[in-house]
């Protein structure tokens, strides 16, 4: 049987250094009135906050200098990720581009790609889109039906992708699509395209408005869109190694942990005058929780540091994590006797709303609760 | 996040390697159902703690000097998890961290049972002579009865003390924990008082060690209970496949995997956190709180896929689970280490409170 290590890590005296000048660059922002403390961070699209940040060389900062990076390790990556998050700030514009498809050019792609688009990534002027959901495939993806069919230089996606956030901001996504009929493996004929979100070459995006009204996801359309061959991410086929290997990345980072923070935070500041005993032991049983989550996605950042595939302790934090954000407005609202309130105009009705109109996608996105406990289980040999 | 590596020395590291493998081939040589019941029964096995001490266990934490292994001390704690993963019904945890302990206080070390006071033990001292006195009561005391020695927080007009007290003369009343193991109440009136110390406020107190003790234990037995109920899925068949093959029996135990997994990180870090003399208090009271709950989920999930199986004596899942529902509740079950990390957090207010977690 798996026993899963959750390693502690040891910052070194650059990286809380870095944490130093990340704090120093949030307060100079919120100083000058550029950001309020979001309740949905890294759902907040803000390009001019982007471009700040790369500015400040916050995005891409693992790759090479000549892509435009600081090769940072994994370890100050994820102290400026958590410090973003922790202070609710606007990052939406940039997020999937510098949590996983940059990451995914630089370690699959081509050079063409590497040169025109990661240094970009980096100045926090160019966005991704993931492309992987469609209408009948979720979290099923090896069903996956877009369509590549190869043409002069290069291949030509017919299909549908779904659930595809901020697609109408960015300007690129990474589509899986199947190059192969699926044959006993019906994993393999799967392959990932660099595609630019441009309607004269077939892409149409169609919005999706969330439970709560805000368009954040989408519906695109490709038909007959052209992608060249240098825009291809990887070996034709090996689709499926990649997303799962990207998955790592995804699943374990600050992002599963703090989407409730804001609420937790202000919660903290709302019982200062009120608490008792019951608010005290609620209070610090989250925290306990969360000072053990962050433990646990600090671990998962050094074994991605020394260049191990974590996939199973990234699927554990996202689980364990995904639950405790849930957790937190279902624990606020027995405590304050104030209800949610998206328009009355105070941070603590606020932040309880988004918390709770929001909260329901936190064990959807990037893996079901059901998909990771199945990963789990294969981990503890049970499958 | 710790700043401080405690293994960063590789000679260090080897000797601790040397210790555990020792002591896990040993737990596994020794512990099983005759020893669990033996102890259950009331016997203390003197062969069994005899080779402990042969083995230097109890004072691995002890330098060299005094017959001790000179584990570093977040080596040496890694022995209260290894004894928690076998269910040694002995007291090892206690007298590891006891003999540590008392290096600060008379500054001895023999082959005795040391125990830790719990939660609700404070002790009145008063001055007589050059010594101390103390009056007070010993509640639900691990081993009371086999005890030389006990280690408990006192009070000395309101300075905060840990005291060494002989626990051979007292007049113990017998009980026992959810897992059988004893657990004696004491009354003290104008006992003697073999040393004590000040102990100041914001240090770890005696009931910091045994909750960190606990938690540790209660992490390692988790850690094996997940291996029971796992190797149990994969053989029991019903419907005609090993019950593993069923989705919500996986399911179940992906959950316990991670209460399992969280609850050794938290554990582990309080550990580190008094090893490394940083914040240890607060990283105790999360550890214990963290744990206390995972316990309690944890063997509720391991019975439910064992089912009747597990809810007999003949498995020996039940010497674990009725340690973690004995384990989570000692030295503070949840709420009392929620409370003051709650009390943290709160005075921190909204703006402190990501320095504070951050800072941890």
């Amino acid at each position: 049987m798996v026993s899963f290590r959750f390693d502690p890590v040891t910052l070194p005296a650059s990286t809380l250094a870095l944490r130093d000048e990340v704090r120093a660059f949030l307060a100079e922002e919120l100083a000058a009135g550029r950001f309020t403390p979001h309740r949905n961070s890294w759902g907040t699209f803000d390009a001019e906050f982007s471009r700040r940040c790369g500015e400040r060389g916050f995005i891409g900062m693992r790759w090479p200098q000549r892509y435009g990076g600081r090769e940072a390790s994994a370890l100050d990556r994820h102290v400026v990720i958590e410090e973003m998050l922790a202070a609710g700030a606007p990052v939406g514009a940039h997020w999937i581009a510098d949590r996983q498809s940059g990451n995914n050019i630089l370690a699959n792609g081509s050079e063409a790609a590497r040169a025109s688009i990661l240094p970009r990534i980096a100045a926090g002027e160019c966005y991704f889109a993931i492309g992987m959901s469609e209408p009948d495939s979720g979290s099923d993806l090896a069903s996956v039906g877009m369509r590549a069919t190869r043409t002069d230089g290069g291949w030509r996606l017919n299909g549908t992708k779904i659930w595809t956030s901020v697609a109408h901001r960015a300007h690129y996504l990474i589509a899986l699509a199947r190059t192969a009929p699926p044959g006993d493996d019906r994993r393999a004929g799967l392959t990932q395209f660099i595609v630019a979100i441009d309607a004269a070459n077939g892409v149409t995006t169609r919005p999706i408005h969330n439970l709560y009204g805000a368009h954040e996801f989408n519906e695109v359309l490709f038909e007959d869109t052209f992608v060249p061959d240098d825009m291809i991410v990887g070996e034709i086929g090996a689709g499926w190694q990649m997303v799962t290997g990207e998955l790592a990345f995804e699943r374990s980072g600050p992002d599963r942990i703090l989407s409730t923070f804001q609420l937790l935070r202000q919660l903290v500041a709302r019982l200062a005058e009120t608490a008792d005993a019951r608010s005290n032991v609620a209070v610090g049983r989250l925290v306990a929780h969360l000072v053990t989550l962050r433990q646990m996605s600090w671990s998962v950042a050094g074994m991605l540091e020394r260049g191990a595939s974590p996939e199973l302790e990234a699927s554990v934090v996202k689980d364990v994590g995904t639950a405790f954000e849930q957790e937190i407005p279902e624990i606020a609202r027995l405590l304050v006797p104030e209800q949610a309130s998206l328009t009355r105009g105070d941070l603590y009705g606020e932040a309880l709303a988004q918390s709770v109109l929001s909260a329901p996608c936190f064990t959807i996105r990037g893996g079901t609760r059901e998909i990771l406990r199945g990963i789990i289980a294969r981990g503890l040999g049970l499958r | 996040m710790s700043t401080v590596d405690p293994n960063n020395d590789a000679g260090g590291d080897e000797l601790r390697d040397m210790v555990l493998d020792a002591a896990g081939r040993l737990f596994a040589d020794r512990v099983g159902r005759e020893l669990w019941q033996a102890t259950e029964a009331g016997e203390f096995p003197r062969g069994d703690w005899d080779a402990l001490v042969e083995m230097g266990l109890p004072r691995a934490l002890r330098a060299e000097a005094d017959g001790g292994a000179g584990l570093a001390l977040a080596d040496g704690l890694a022995l209260a998890e290894l004894a928690g993963h076998h269910a040694l019904p002995l007291p090892l945890a206690e007298t590891l961290v006891g003999n540590h302990l008392r290096a600060g206080l008379d500054g001895g070390v023999d082959d005795g049972v040391v125990t830790l006071a719990a939660a609700d033990s404070r002790l009145q001292l008063r001055r007589v002579g050059n010594g101390w006195r103390v009056d007070g009561a010993l509640d639900r005391i691990a081993w009371g009865r086999h005890a030389a020695y006990v280690i408990a927080d006192g009070d000395a007009d309101g300075a905060p003390q840990r005291v060494l007290l002989a626990a051979d003369d007292l007049d113990w009343r017998h009980d026992a924990s959810l897992a059988g193991e004893p657990r004696d109440s004491a009354r003290l009136a104008d006992a003697p008082v073999l040393a004590a110390a000040d102990c100041p406020v914001h240090t770890p107190t005696v009931q910091h060690w045994g909750a960190l003790l606990r938690a540790l234990q209660a992490a390692g037995a988790m850690r094996r209970a997940l291996a029971l109920a796992t190797d149990y899925a994969n053989e029991r068949r019903q419907f005609g496949r090993p019950i593993a093959r069923f989705q919500a029996v996986q399911q179940q135990l992906a959950a316990m995997a991670g209460e399992v997994a969280t609850a050794g990180t938290a554990a582990e870090a309080a550990a580190r956190a008094i090893a490394a003399d940083r914040d240890a208090a607060l990283m105790i009271a999360i550890g214990k709180a963290r744990v206390g709950e995972a316990a309690g989920r944890s063997a509720a999930i391991a019975h439910q896929v064992l089912a009747a199986m597990g809810f007999t004596q003949e498995h020996e899942l039940q010497y674990f689970t009725r340690r973690l529902w004995s384990w989570r509740d000692e030295f503070g079950a949840e709420p009392h280490w929620q409370a003051i990390i709650g009390e943290h957090a709160i005075a921190a207010g909204g703006d402190g409170l990501w320095p504070l977690v951050s800072g941890l």
